[in-house]
């Protein structure tokens, strides 16, 4: 066993705080670090993968077949910028019995120049009556051979499920040979034709809308019907992990310059206290260099242990959130890579050592004589005066004893002021996050109404087609005149969806239509304002960006068939159909579908109202019209964001422990340091309790500056990582979700700083309120 | 027959697994005396002195001292014993360095709840007894070794306490600081404070007491009077 290691192994045993403390900085930084490189790559690198190997679709275009031949069409191939195609095929929207809208297009084969499919299960459709439906992860399993019925269209076909494939590009909901789509529509042709592009410059929003722009001049006027970009596609492919990314980094970076401080702080802790040991092994002999590196590594060997643990961890976190991107892309064993872990690895290790490095630097130089000599007990005339002042304050004297303490060190106190701000804005971000994202689960439900009539829907689970729920006027007549009969009804609207097709937009999108001022109904607007009259609508960012629209402009609906011109005039918060959703009014649409009424009812009720009592009775009335209330509350999708609590959670926990720990590592060598004059007080009368009010007093100052300092920093992280996490979702996010703090809650934070350092200096206190007063006195 | 001050019954202590550092002690002091402690190192001399401080719990035995257990008190109990009945001066001083002269005087009667303004009067006129009120506002590493003894001993004479301990109280200082020092604490017994003197130096113990008390690995070898040494 060389000298070194003795040195080494004997300095961690002495000082086993600091190497914890080390320990579990590492391990949140490498944790954090892993997981936000992981998901960093994973979010974009499967998606990139797959759309290099199927040549995606930069570009998946509609046209509209009244106004295009199929040759006009494909001669858009030959525009500016286009360097290959697909297509044309014929496509449609049909909506198959027990199953939602699909979107089908007619293709002899999966591959071709672009987009080319992969058949996830059985085969390709060979002749007409067969079907290929696009992989759905979140979807339900399919099962091969399966009918579907349509029975809206003439001759109410049957087509069988012969396989599944996958189009990274979302090019279809369906496949089936191009002789099929004319049996699929009500007319006997194609509605409109696809065409699917790479282009020569696509990376950017901006290119391809050049690119949209020279296509939609390659072809007759108004032809051009809309298309989907590859960047909208990939964003909503990726935005499950991406959203991940920017709160993993700000813990990753939180992490990684807590490490710093508590690595520098607890070696040149270590040498400033142990100058007498430094000294003793210089005098034996020890190089200069020798010493170096053996306090360096007294620091690497528990961030060593801490960078294993953290990987550890890191993976295991990391694996649920990879599992769903490779079943997103079919990508089997999707880890985290190699790249991430080596660089997260030695950047960790790299800061650590560089930080331990430069503390240690000072133990090299060091003279024997002066080592020796100095010992443990600082002589400065640091904090003489703060001391002076102290002593006048009208505090018990340990209190003021306590408050003068951080002036004797002011680096050292420095340090705990550092480790405080860190935990304070670890917490004030991840409060401010859990916030943000119940005021985001509250935005998205819309479910601001006490009560909700809807029709009863027994039987088959999953989408329910719009047609299988369709009134008359009379019943929906009838189901709002009770409501507004039943005593205790304040307001009600009506509500019901329809399909359609929108200018820009593949595939079809649902249209909420509202009977009635539905603007009490938990709409939160990023901008512009709720619908007033016919012909205005509101939609959420997604549908602007894929539609290429903004608030102001109009756009053209196709709905049962027929152009329904909408202006948008706000844009509202709304993830559901992946933000594709519109919402209109429902005169808005009665020229397209006369027949459409409402199929749901939201009720508010007068202040005061029994609620309970409220449904059963209107249930009396409403059972023979085939409907029922109820006052229980839809809420969807708080899945992701009790994951991301939860994450925060567990990584804010370990980011105040290492907060708490750095304040317990300067407490114990401010401890160790000063154990003389400890033992003087001791020896002059101070009980036990009044050396935890001084050791507890001591941290005060640096933890109320540290909590005011921390807070600022949390509201500023809060202020970038959540837009950033709203980007990652294709989602603007409304001012009430990121306005969360309140006055009395940040308050509460910036106490939270003295609560942390408090709590960190706890064990030290009690350490010190035990030592032996004889002990103590020995020490000099 | 007076109660003693200070009361030793059969103490013994012992530490770890070595030879005991006092064994079987028996040691009364009554109020108003001077006694020395004499020995090589060693012989239990500062044992004995923080059992008597209550620093220290004896592993047999008990100490008291006016009138109180010390040997049962907890943590708290012994700090407030101290706080309130001893007075102790060190050889190396142990004044806080980052306190003035006049703050760490008054720190015992600030910690025993006494009120900044009493406290700094009563500071004030200990330092003025004892000829350095002077250097009430300087800090102890400006003084010099005599100075900063004469510090502690104000700072521990401030709760007025029963009992004055002081260990090698001179060993630090030269021999002119030293005999200043001794006459203070002669002046101070002549005065009726009770004092536990533990030193190294025949001369002191002389100079300051009327009985000297010698140890030798942990026993009592003799318990007489000044005039026998003399």
């Amino acid at each position: 066993m060389s000298v070194l290691f003795r040195v080494v192994r004997s300095g961690m045993t002495r000082r086993r705080t600091q190497t914890l403390v080390i320990t579990l900085a590492t391990l949140l930084a490498v944790t954090a670090s892993v997981l936000a490189g992981a998901l960093l790559v994973a979010s974009r690198a499967p998606f990139d993968h797959a759309f290099a190997r199927q040549r995606g679709a930069q570009l998946t275009a509609q046209f509209d077949a009244r106004r295009a031949t199929t040759a006009q069409v494909a001669a858009s191939a030959r525009a500016s910028g286009v360097t290959g195609s697909s297509g044309p095929f014929p496509t449609t929207t049909v909506t198959p019995a027990a199953l939602g809208t699909l979107s089908v297009v007619g293709r002899a084969d999966p591959g071709g120049a672009v987009d080319r499919l992969t058949v996830a299960q059985g085969r390709w459709a060979r002749r007409t009556g067969e079907i290929v439906l696009a992989v759905d992860p979140e979807g339900p399993p399919v099962r091969l051979g399966r009918q579907l019925d349509f029975p809206g269209l003439p001759g109410g076909p049957t087509l069988t499920v012969v396989g599944t494939a996958r189009s990274v590009s979302r090019t279809a909901d369906a496949w089936v040979v191009p002789a099929q789509i004319a049996g699929l529509t009500r007319s006997g042709r194609a509605d409109s034709y696809q065409m699917l592009y790479r282009f020569a410059h696509a990376a950017t929003d901006a290119q391809v809308a050049r690119d949209r722009a020279a296509l939609a001049a390659a072809v007759p006027k108004g032809a051009f019907s809309g298309a989907r970009s590859w960047l909208s596609v990939r964003l909503f492919a990726t935005r499950e992990t991406a959203l991940y990314v920017p709160f993993l980094v700000a813990f990753g970076v939180l992490g990684l310059v807590m490490s710093a401080l508590v690595v520098g702080n607890v070696v040149a802790g270590s040498v400033g206290t142990g100058l007498r040991r430094i000294g003793v092994l210089k005098a034996v002999g020890c190089t200069p260099g020798q010493v170096v590196r053996a306090y360096v590594a007294q620091a690497l060997v528990p961030a060593a242990i801490g960078t294993g643990l953290g990987l550890a961890a890191g993976h295991l976190l990391a694996a649920p959130l990879l599992a769903d991107t490779s079943a997103v892309y079919g990508s089997v064993g999707l880890g985290v890579s190699a790249g991430v872990d080596l660089a997260v690895v030695g950047g960790v290790l790299g800061v650590v050592a560089g930080t331990a490095w430069l503390s240690a630097w000072r133990a090299g130089r060091l003279r024997t004589v002066d080592a020796l000599a100095v010992g443990r007990t600082p002589v400065t005339g640091r904090g003489r005066g703060a001391a002076r002042l102290a002593a006048r304050l009208p505090v018990p004297r340990p209190v003021g004893l306590g408050l003068a303490r951080p002036f004797h060190r002011p680096a050292r106190a420095a340090s705990m002021v550092a480790a405080v701000v860190f935990g304070t804005a670890a917490v004030t971000f991840a409060t401010g996050m859990a916030a943000s994202l119940g005021e985001v689960i509250t935005a998205k439900n819309h479910n601001a109404a006490d009560v909700t009539v809807s029709a009863e829907r027994p039987g088959e689970p999953g989408p329910v087609p719009p047609e299988a729920t369709r009134v008359t006027a009379a019943e929906a007549a009838a189901v709002r005149a009770a409501i507004a009969a039943r005593p205790g009804t304040r307001d009600q609207y009506g509500s019901v969806t329809a399909e359609a097709r929108v200018a820009g937009v593949t595939g079809s999108v649902p249209v909420i239509a509202y009977a009635g001022d539905a603007s009490w109904g938990g709409f939160v607007m990023v901008s512009g304002r709720w619908v007033r009259t016919a012909g205005e609508a509101v939609v959420a960012s997604p549908f602007l960006t894929a539609s290429g629209t903004e608030v102001g402009d109009t756009v053209t609906l196709t709905v049962n068939g027929s152009p329904v011109r909408i202006r948008i005039v706000g844009e509202v918060f709304d993830v559901g159909q992946q933000g594709l959703r519109v919402f209109t009014d429902l005169s808005t649409l009665r020229t397209a579908d006369p027949d459409l009424h409402p199929t749901d009812h939201s009720v508010r009720l007068t202040r005061g109202t029994d609620v309970a009592g409220y449904v059963k009775h209107l249930n009396a009335v409403l059972k023979p019209l085939g409907v029922s209330a109820t006052d229980t509350k839809s809420v969807n999708g708080s899945d992701g964001a009790v994951a991301l609590d939860t994450l925060a959670a567990t990584l804010t926990l370990i980011l105040t422990a290492v907060a708490g720990l750095g304040v317990l590592g300067g407490v114990v060598l401010d401890t160790h340091e000063r154990i003389r004059d400890l033992g003087i007080h001791k020896a002059l009368g101070m009980t036990p309790r009044q050396t935890v009010t001084l050791v507890i007093a001591s941290v005060v100052l640096p933890g109320l500056a540290g909590g005011a300092l921390g807070v600022p920093l949390g509201l500023a992280v809060h202020g970038v990582v959540m837009p950033a996490m709203g980007d990652s979702a294709g989602l603007r996010l409304p001012d009430v979700v990121l306005d969360v703090y309140r006055a009395p809650e940040l308050l509460l934070l910036t106490l939270s700083g003295t609560a942390l350092a408090i709590l960190g200096a706890l064990l030290p206190a009690g350490w010190a309120a035990r030592v032996r007063t004889a002990t103590a006195l020995r020490t000099e | 027959m007076t109660t003693p001050l200070i009361e030793l019954r059969d103490v013994t202590r012992r530490y770890d697994a070595g030879p005991p550092a006092l064994l079987d002690v028996t040691l009364t002091v009554a109020p108003g005396e001077a006694v020395a402690v004499l020995g090589p190192s060693g012989s239990g001399k500062s044992t004995l002195l923080n059992l008597i401080a209550g620093l220290d719990r004896p592993d047999e035995g008990t100490v008291t001292v006016d009138g109180v257990r010390v040997d049962g008190l907890g943590e708290s109990g012994a700090a407030r014993y101290r706080r309130a009945g001893v007075g102790m001066v060190f050889q190396f001083f142990n004044l806080l360095d980052d306190l003035t002269v006049a703050d760490n005087v008054a720190l015992p009667a600030q910690l025993a709840g006494t009120g900044r303004r009493e406290a700094a009067r009563r500071a004030a006129e200990l330092l003025d007894s004892l000829g350095i009120a002077a250097q009430a506002s300087a800090y102890p590493g400006r003084l010099s070794g005599g100075e900063r003894q004469r510090v502690a001993v104000a700072r521990a004479l401030m709760n007025r306490p029963a009992l004055l301990l002081a260990d090698e109280p001179t060993g630090a200082l030269d021999s002119a600081s030293g005999a200043d020092v001794a006459r203070l604490l002669q002046e101070l017994n002549a005065d009726g404070q009770t004092l536990v003197l533990v030193t190294h130096d025949h001369d002191l113990a002389r100079a300051c007491t009327r009985r000297t008390v010698h140890l030798a690995d942990g026993r009592i070898t003799a318990d007489v009077t000044t005039e026998a040494v003399r």
